[in-house]
């Protein structure tokens, strides 16, 4: 029950005692704003007056932002094409029935199609998957960025995380990891039919696709920039799934190895399971419009192999505007919520009209 | 003596690491050595080495232990073992979420940080003990022979330490050798029991004889005694002599550490307990730790996130299984092997993924969430703590919080229990009036100055306290500078130790010594009485020279020097003077011991150096014993009373003036002092005999000496006068009443002077037959009394009775006999007592008058408008409780008062069937539809009737006593709950804390206990939170509070402001906490869908782990600190409001789901917004996952934003360090390395999504959307249906003079619109008034002619139907099953027509079946005489109960009819109690 006189002055003590609390200076709080908790301030109260103007005005905003991106995704072009090749018909469907990763023989297919509007500007050309889980939790994990930035170490001896594609007969893998395994492989190649029965074949950029700073930063080749690669990459061997090693991705020494562009875009991985990745860039060259109206002919060097998990393949081409591609939804969810508010906002207006004035006088002014 | 048991304190005592250890070693006693003989015999063969030593350690840890002991009692939170079973989970491989190393992270946090608080606490404990330890003492020396100064911590057991005055006991010390002449010494217990009266102790009875000063050397006994215990009221043992002589100790030798020597000019003793083995120190509770109610409720919250928790990840894993099972044995390429390269089942993949998830997911079970609380809850405990409105200036004391985690409860009590003395009053006695034989003297004089008084009171007091500690100090120590030559050392020592103990103390004394403030002493005659006085005075001086016979003097003249000789010497009132801590005022003059030597008698009339007033004078020391000690009175008065019997005869002879006229020697210069009788001190054992005392020294009549057999008068014209004392009865609460017997020197008369309650004294009043003159005295005091007790005036009456030689002898006979009766002696005593008091002649009455503190009133109408019931119990008589009760509006004159008083058990469950009986009929009829309704719903119909008519209950401590008991207390609290106001008188300690745990337990309501006292303590320890009154009594109430306050009417602003804001602060912050996290977790959640239930998440593993510690982490705890729905000035004058609190209104157990709700939907708004705007792009998983991120941050803060009720410059600030603080380390994170951050690799994400228009596009859209419903809520439930607090806000937004307006204009309807439920609630239908005329007065006609007594109606009213549901479940149906009124009660509402007449027929029924006989019952009480009033009272007899209702004014007899046992009725109803109770 009692406690002795020292555990008071302990107690004292302990009890949280704000400044000031010495023993001969009178204990008198000090008088401050901050102390009696009598700090200015604002003291919004919600009622349907008070935010009846916040309603019409996130409304009058919405609406027209909503209405002005609808417009410019509708502005912008974008054709796809499924050459998955799930269907008899489909010129793809026998290249589609080989589920392997790495076969020898390379299948060709075509697939013809018809832009109806010319594309102007930069097209980009995008191949696209879906049903790939390339977000799932240890795919994603699945890489050695130490050894894409270039580390001859992690080069030799790759990280855990790239197990179990790690090491193939004993040879560390290069690039290693599940991600680096499963990348696209085929080949893309767009002809314009001319009107007068040429095929032209329409150039495909397949630099300037990547990020820069993964081109420039984070991708980075073992041994520095000039190096031979078929020599550095000796003692490593290609990932499991792959036709050619690394070292053989691009002719161009810029755009071989870890920094290869189309390996750089693919390393990224996509967010959700049906996703497009840059394929190529179709420059804005001297001919006007880029991409004619007009049939054109996509040829594809059929690799990659989807069916197994019921996955589908699209190339895709498509102008971008600058809020990115074409994507009606936010023009639209802008028009909802604006409308929504704005309806509320009438809805509160009827309220405050009703309840609020009769309310708020008799509290206050009775 | 010694007792051979083994303690139970002993059980709990040992912390202590020595105690542990020396277990084995010692049996069940302890024996104690003197050290000196061991001296040589270095440590080994001291028989004391294994006795803790003085020093003392009360710190938790050391360096050393710091880490291990610190984590393992923080792993004793079930939080934190789960939070650290989840980061170590994440070392697992197959099933880890994040890098293992950044998952430790919170956890790591949130311990370090409650690890540092641990470490600061631990310090400043640290210092206190070095403090304590460095004190010094003198301890005896063998080497020196003499006491040498010594720190505490180098005290042993066996040492021999000699004290002095005003020192602090460094340990446990058997008194041996004191300067005293009566080998006592004298201790203040403050620090320990907050008894701030002073204690005697003795020397050890062997050692009582010795003349010559105590030589340690010759020493040579062994004490043996009990181990260690934390009894302070017990201790036993003996000392064994050399020569093999034993004798007992008892705890009355005994010096317990931290006690202050006091009036003892020196003290030697043994030290037989030692630092943490002393008594005081195994009393040390640390701070005590409660859990809130809030607290309750979100523990329950939480253990829902678990749920949640759990289901989501099951949900997920078995998702993951169907997800893999559905491509069957074509394993997906990204469908990663594992290391091994082995393939997964499906179900062993699901059974691992679950494991993932809970990591991924343990966000939803807040981390933070326990310290942010702590740290919410310390700034609040700040801000109480700096509220200048708490300051009190005059005790320079504020508000103190000792319980830190409790600060919410204080914003949702529900009952308050009080105590009554120097709770609501201030414990001042003051003398106001009072009658002499008949003759009224109004003193009006004094009136006048009283109220000067309470006018100037604060600056009054301000100066006395000011100027009272500091020159105390001074003069304490000049005081010793000039013993300087007697001990050059002490000086030192005292300045050395002195420095906070001392302070502390002085002001803890300062506060006790308001016994005797200015406005208690200085009474101003009635100039018509000290004229009397006066006159009278001279006559008898006249008569005394004339050796004329005093019986000559006129009888009312004599009366009055009668009267005023009675209140100063019937009392246990000790006298000492200032600024004289050493010395009593002895006036030794009797014949049996004269005076020894010539130092002794020097001593005794050390007269005093007066300074200015007493009132700066001070309170260290100048307490001197009362005999006021039960049994040390009987040990000294029983001798006296001896030697009287055998001194009769022989007295008779001797010239019996001459002793008493003793010459006083006029001023014994002996150092320069003179003797003022003016500024002697009266210590008193209750305040009001100081008053009386004070009062008497007002006409001149002051006492200046009190010794155990005599008692010495100063009288105008007479000089002194000194009378035998005889015998002193002290006051018991059976008799209440105390008498002297004394030997009255003037007319040698044995004289008998009494003094009590009036009721007690005016039974024993000699028949009125004996005179007319003695009739009419006694019929007018009476009828002063009545006056006086209406005016709320604590009365006593004074009696006296002359006895001839014979009589005394013959009761003294008797006497002596009961004195030394073995058998049943207290018995024998008290028919002793009674047969001394009787045949008394009435002198006169007293009127004092307890002050109430300031604001007591207006802080109970305000706490009672809030919703509270108050309670007050308190252990004084019914009376004086009841005027009180009056005085502070607790009762109301318009109010029926119940009073309970029963004599049995049965009478007792009798009474209260009564009572519950008249409450229903009561209710009945005032309320018919309003039943009818209760009755459908189930609801308790009792707790309707406070709102429609206020009752008061009042009940006193023994009728208490059977209502607490298991078969009766249901139906008490149902009584209980039905009155406004609940009464108890003459409760025991024991009792408050019994009423207080009924009232928690049964009704599960929050409670307050508030007391000063000693008594309170275990009341204040019951309830949910105890609130100490840091005043006048001592500091054990405040030590075992949650909270101390100096005022009582601090409450007010402490429970409806700053308990109305921790609540609302704290509710909110955990609703947002809970929402918050449910929202950031259910992102990951939905994203589990779109990534084959894998446990991927797309955002970031540093913004996951990081977002609750950092970046959504301040804006809450600054909303949570300093938020404010009402302000305090509306929150005061709304009393209401606090309703909110009490009803949990911010936090239901609905309102987590609605959040939760909210929150999944504001997820699935931040998570599919940019779903659908990304959706088939080419956005890589962290570059849609940040935005996301950005988005559940900026939804979160603006939700706070809606929330927030107060925006101060800390709000804009925090949100807005909030959000640069997340873009900053977003863009520091992203820009710092390309490769290190696997597997997310954020490498200039944040860079580029800042330049991409769509991010933008989604940081506006989103939270728009997210929060839309949210505020349109908000603004609907504005408008629609405002919240009281909410129309508490509109109010503050109006200018101030407006508001002041509207609130003293239109309480009601403010109450009224605040309260939409009084319509369904309003009983003031004018049919079903009109039903019994008997309360029809309690019916307001119309709500708005009525002040505030109709708006706590309101109130009541407003409550009323929630709260029933929930309080009264439990035993009200019961009720309504038996009794016949509710039965009928739906029938009655069928008819519209008030059924008055059947109404009261059955009222009638109940009376007749309760009023089983009229032979005797209790008159109302006399002051209310407007009021009806029931005495519910039940004779001694127990089988005669009665019941009568009093109406004054009207049809006073309705229900007197006498009628027979209706026992039908009776038995029927009893029984079917015992069938449903």
């Amino acid at each position: 029950m009692a406690t002795s006189y020292n555990a008071k002055d302990e107690d004292g003590h302990i009890t949280v005692s704000g400044p000031g609390g010495g023993t001969l200076r009178s204990r008198k709080p000090e008088n401050t704003a901050f102390k009696q908790q009598r700090l200015p301030a604002w003291q919004p109260i919600l009622t349907a007056g008070t935010v009846l103007p916040a309603f019409f005005i996130i409304g009058l905003i919405f609406i027209p932002i909503g209405i002005g991106l609808y417009v410019t995704s509708n502005n912008i072009r974008e054709f796809e094409v499924d050459y998955t090749g799930v269907d008899v018909s489909s010129p793809c469907f026998n290249c589609s029935q080989n589920y392997s990763w790495n076969s020898s023989r390379p299948c060709t297919c075509t697939i013809p199609f018809y832009l109806e509007q010319p594309y102007e500007g930069n097209v980009y050309m995008y191949y696209g998957l879906s049903n790939f889980y390339q977000n799932h939790r240890r795919y994603v994990k699945s890489r050695d960025d130490s050894q894409l930035h270039g580390d001859m170490d992690s080069l030799l001896t790759p990280s855990k995380e790239c197990e179990p594609y790690a090491f193939h007969d004993k040879k560390p893998i290069a690039p290693c990891g599940a991600i680096a395994n499963s990348m696209f492989n085929d080949t893309l190649e767009l002809f314009y039919n001319d009107p007068n029965g040429t095929k032209v074949l329409v150039p495909l950029a397949n630099t300037g696709i990547a990020w820069f700073t993964d081109k420039y930063v984070k991708f980075k080749n073992p041994g520095g920039d000039g190096a031979n690669l078929t020599a550095v990459f000796q003692g490593t061997s290609k990932p499991v799934n792959w036709l050619k090693p690394v070292y053989e991705l691009d002719k161009n020494s810029s755009n071989n190895g870890f920094i290869n562009e189309d390996f750089i875009v693919w390393m990224r991985t996509a967010a959700l399971p049906t996703f497009r990745k840059l394929y190529r860039t179709i420059k804005d060259a001297k001919v006007i419009p880029t991409l004619p109206s007009g049939n054109y002919t996509l040829e594809v060097v059929y690799n990659y192999p989807v069916r197994s998990f019921e996955g589908r393949k699209r190339m895709i081409l498509s102008t971008i505007s600058w809020m990115g591609g074409k994507n009606p939804f936010l023009g639209i969810a802008y028009v909802t919520v604006g409308s929504v508010c704005f309806f509320l906002g009438v809805v509160l207006l009827v309220i405050h009209h009703k309840c609020g004035n009769r309310n708020n006088s008799a509290d206050i002014s009775n | 003596m010694a007792r051979h048991g083994e303690d139970p304190g002993m059980v709990k005592a040992p912390k202590v690491k020595q105690q542990r250890k020396k277990k084995s070693k010692e049996n069940k006693t302890r024996t104690v050595h003197a050290n000196l003989l061991y001296d040589h015999a270095k440590g080994e063969e001291n028989p004391n080495r294994h006795y803790a030593n003085n020093k003392i350690k009360t710190t938790k840890y050391t360096v050393l232990s710091f880490l291990p002991k610190n984590l393992f009692e923080q792993f004793h939170r079930f939080a934190n073992v789960y939070f650290v079973f989840i980061a170590l989970l994440n070392f697992v491989p197959v099933v880890n979420a994040f890098q293992p190393e950044l998952a430790l992270a919170p956890v790591v946090f949130i311990l370090s940080v409650t690890a540092i608080k641990d470490l600061w606490e631990d310090y400043r404990r640290h210092r206190s003990d070095k403090e304590i330890n460095h004190m010094d003492c003198l301890v005896f020396s063998r080497a020196e022979r003499r006491y040498v100064e010594k720190y505490w911590k180098e005290l042993r057991v066996g040492d021999f330490i000699r004290l002095r005055c005003n020192e602090i006991l460094p340990a446990d010390v058997l008194l041996l050798s004191s300067s005293d002449p009566d080998r006592l010494c004298h201790i203040e217990t403050a620090t320990l029991d907050g008894e701030t009266n002073l204690k005697q102790r003795q020397v050890v009875r062997s050692f009582f004889d010795l003349d010559c000063d105590f030589d340690p050397l010759k020493y040579n006994s062994v004490i043996e005694c009990e181990k260690p215990n934390n009894d302070l009221n017990r201790f036993r043992g003996y000392i064994m002599h050399r020569s093999g002589r034993r004798d007992a100790l008892y705890k009355e030798n005994l010096l317990l550490r931290g006690c202050t020597i006091r009036n003892t000019e020196e003290a030697v003793g043994i030290v037989i307990y030692a630092g943490h083995e002393t008594k005081a120190m195994l009393n040390n509770n640390g701070p005590r730790y409660k859990r809130s109610k809030l607290e309750r409720q979100m523990n329950v919250d939480v253990f829902w996130c678990v749920i949640i928790l759990l289901v989501m990840c099951l949900f997920t894993a078995v998702g993951h299984g169907l997800w893999m099972f559905q491509y069957g044995d074509k394993r997906p390429v990204f469908d990663v092997l594992s290391p091994e390269g082995t393939d997964l089942s499906p179900i062993m993949s699901a059974i691992y993924l679950f494991l993932t998830m809970i990591i991924v997911f343990q966000v939803l079970i807040p981390i933070s969430l326990f310290v942010s609380i702590e740290i919410v809850k310390i700034c609040q405990v700040f801000f109480i703590h700096q509220d200048m409105e708490l300051y009190d200036e005059e005790t320079d004391s504020h508000l103190q919080c000792r319980a830190l985690n409790i600060t919410e409860d204080l914003g949702q009590m529900q009952y308050i229990f009080s105590d009554k003395t120097g709770t609501l009053t201030e414990n001042k006695m003051v003398f106001r009036r009072c009658t002499v034989a008949g003759v009224e003297y109004s003193h009006d004089a004094n009136a006048r100055r009283l109220a000067m008084y309470q006018e100037m009171d604060s600056e009054e007091e301000e100066c006395t306290s000011h100027g009272g500690t500091l020159p105390r100090r001074d003069s304490v120590t000049s005081h010793q500078s000039a013993r300087v030559v007697l001990r050059s050392q002490s000086t030192k020592s005292h300045r050395r130790t002195g420095s906070r103990a001392e302070a502390k103390r002085a002001s803890i004394l300062s506060k006790h010594t308001a016994f005797s403030s200015p406005m208690e002493k200085d009474i101003t005659p009635d100039p018509q009485l000290l004229d009397k006085v006066n006159e009278c005075s001279s006559q008898m001086d006249f008569m005394r020279f004339h050796s004329q016979p005093m019986s000559q003097l006129p009888s009312d003249l004599a009366d009055i020097i009668d009267f005023f000789i009675a209140l100063t010497i019937c009392n246990t009132v000790v006298v000492s003077s200032p600024n004289q801590p050493r010395q009593k005022v002895r006036m030794r003059f009797e014949l049996k011991s004269p005076v020894k030597t010539i130092e002794d008698f020097i001593k005794r009339f050390t007269p005093s150096r007066l300074t200015s007033g007493s009132n700066n004078s001070s309170s260290s020391s100048l307490i001197t014993n009362r005999s006021s000690n039960k049994g040390c009175s009987s040990v000294l008065s029983s001798p006296s009373a001896e030697s009287t019997l055998t001194k009769l005869d022989e007295e008779k002879h001797h010239g019996g003036l001459e002793h008493a006229f003793s010459p006083i020697p006029p001023c014994y210069d002996g150092k320069g002092w003179n003797l003022e009788e003016g500024e002697l001190r009266y210590e008193a054992e209750s305040p009001d005999e100081a008053a009386l005392v004070y009062a008497a020294r007002a006409y001149k009549c002051s006492l200046v000496g009190r010794l155990p057999d005599q008692v010495t008068v100063e009288l105008p014209h007479l000089g002194k006068l000194s009378f035998e004392l005889l015998h002193t009865l002290g006051f018991d609460s059976t008799r209440k009443r105390m008498s002297v017997v004394v030997r009255h020197p003037l007319t040698d008369q044995i004289t008998v002077y009494t003094k009590g309650a009036d009721s007690a004294i005016m039974d024993l009043i000699r028949p009125p037959d004996t005179g007319k003159r003695q009739k009419k005295i006694v019929s007018r005091t009476q009828n002063y009394l009545n006056l006086y007790a209406a005016d709320g005036l604590r009365t006593l009456c004074i009696a006296k009775k002359i006895m001839s030689k014979e009589q005394y002898a013959c009761w003294l006979q008797r006497h002596l006999e009961a004195e030394t009766a073995i058998q049943g002696r207290e018995e024998l005593l008290f028919q002793s007592a009674l047969r001394l008091e009787t045949n008394l002649q009435l002198l006169g009455a007293t009127g004092i008058e307890d002050r109430l503190q300031d604001g007591v009133p207006e802080t109970i109408a305000s706490l009672r408008q809030a919703g509270l019931q108050i309670w007050v119990l308190t252990g004084d008589k019914q009376e004086t409780a009841v005027n009180i009760a009056y005085a502070c509006k607790l009762l109301d004159p318009e109010e029926e008062i119940l009073t309970l008083n029963a004599d049995s058990q049965e009478a007792c469950a009798l009474l209260l069937e009564e009572s519950l009986h008249y409450i229903q009929a009561k209710f009945l009829c005032s309320s018919t539809d309003q039943a009818a309704k209760n009755f459908q719903n189930n609801f308790a119909p009792f707790d309707i009737y406070p709102s429609s008519s206020p009752l008061g209950l009042v009940i006193d401590g023994r009728t208490l006593a059977y209502a607490l008991d298991k078969s009766l207390e249901d139906k008490f609290l149902a009584i209980a709950q039905s009155c406004r106001s609940v009464l108890c008188c003459r409760s025991t300690p024991l009792q408050k804390s019994m009423v207080v745990k009924l009232v928690r337990n049964k009704l599960k309501v929050m409670t307050l206990a508030i007391g000063d006292g000693a008594n309170d303590v275990s009341m204040i320890q019951v309830a949910d939170v105890g609130v100490g009154i840091s005043g006048q009594e001592g500091m054990q109430a405040v030590m075992a509070s949650d909270f101390a306050l100096p005022r009582f009417r601090y409450l007010q602003k402490l429970l409806l402001v700053h308990g109305h804001w921790c609540y609302s602060r704290l509710a909110n912050m955990i609703l947002y906490f809970f929402y918050k996290n449910a929202m950031f977790v259910a992102l990951i959640f939905w994203y589990q869908f779109y990534c084959g239930f894998s446990g991927s998440a797309m955002i970031d593993q540093w913004y996951l782990i990081f977002f609750n510690l950092m970046f959504s982490a301040f804006p809450q705890l600054i909303t949570g600190t300093l938020d404010k729905d009402v302000s305090a000035e509306t929150l005061q004058q709304l009393p209401q409001l606090y309703v909110n609190g009490q009803n949990s209104e911010e936090y239901k157990p609905y309102m987590f789901w609605m959040n939760m709700i909210d929150a999944f939907y504001q997820s699935l708004i931040c998570f599919f917004i940019p779903y659908f705007a990304y959706a088939d792009s080419d956005v890589d998983l962290f570059t849609w996952g940040t935005p996301i991120t950005t988005l559940a941050l900026f939804t979160i803060l603006v939700h706070l934003g809606i929330e927030t009720k107060t925006w101060t410059w800390m709000n804009w600030l925090s949100i807005s360090f909030s959000i640069s603080l997340f873009f900053t380390v977003a863009l520091c994170y992203n820009a710092s390395c390309p490769t290190c951050y696997s597997p997310s690799n954020p490498y200039w994400t944040m860079q580029r999504l800042l330049q991409d228009p769509l991010f933008y596009l989604l940081c506006l859209i989103t939270p728009v959307a997210a929060l839309l419903p949210r505020y349109f809520y908000r603004a609907c439930q504005g408008t629609l249906f405002p919240s009281p607090i909410q129309v508490g806000r509109q109010l503050d937004k109006l200018p101030a003079e407006t508001r002041r307006n509207i609130l003293s204009l239109s309480r009601v309807e403010v109450g009224s619109a605040l309260s939409p439920k009084t319509h369904f609630l309003s009983l003031s239908t004018p049919s079903s008034t009109g039903c019994n005329k008997k309360d029809q007065r309690s019916f307001p006609g119309s709500n708005t002619s009525q002040g505030p007594v109709l708006q706590t109606d309101n109130q009541a009213r407003r409550r009323g139907p929630a709260d029933s549901e929930r309080d009264l479940y439990t035993f009200v149906p019961s009720e309504i099953d038996t009794l016949p009124y509710t039965k009928d009660a739906p029938k009655l509402s069928e008819e519209p027509q008030p059924p008055s007449t059947r109404d009261s027929e059955r009222l009638d029924k109940t009376l007749e079946a309760s009023d089983l006989s009229l032979s005797g019952w209790i008159t109302s009480t006399p002051l209310l005489s407007q009021t009806d009033c029931i005495h519910l009272n039940l004779p001694p007899d127990g089988d005669t109960p009665c019941v009568r209702y009093t109406r004054d004014s009207e049809e006073k007899l309705k229900s007197e009819q006498i009628i027979q046992k209706a026992q039908k009725t009776e038995q029927d109803t009893e029984q079917s109690l015992h069938v449903t109770t």
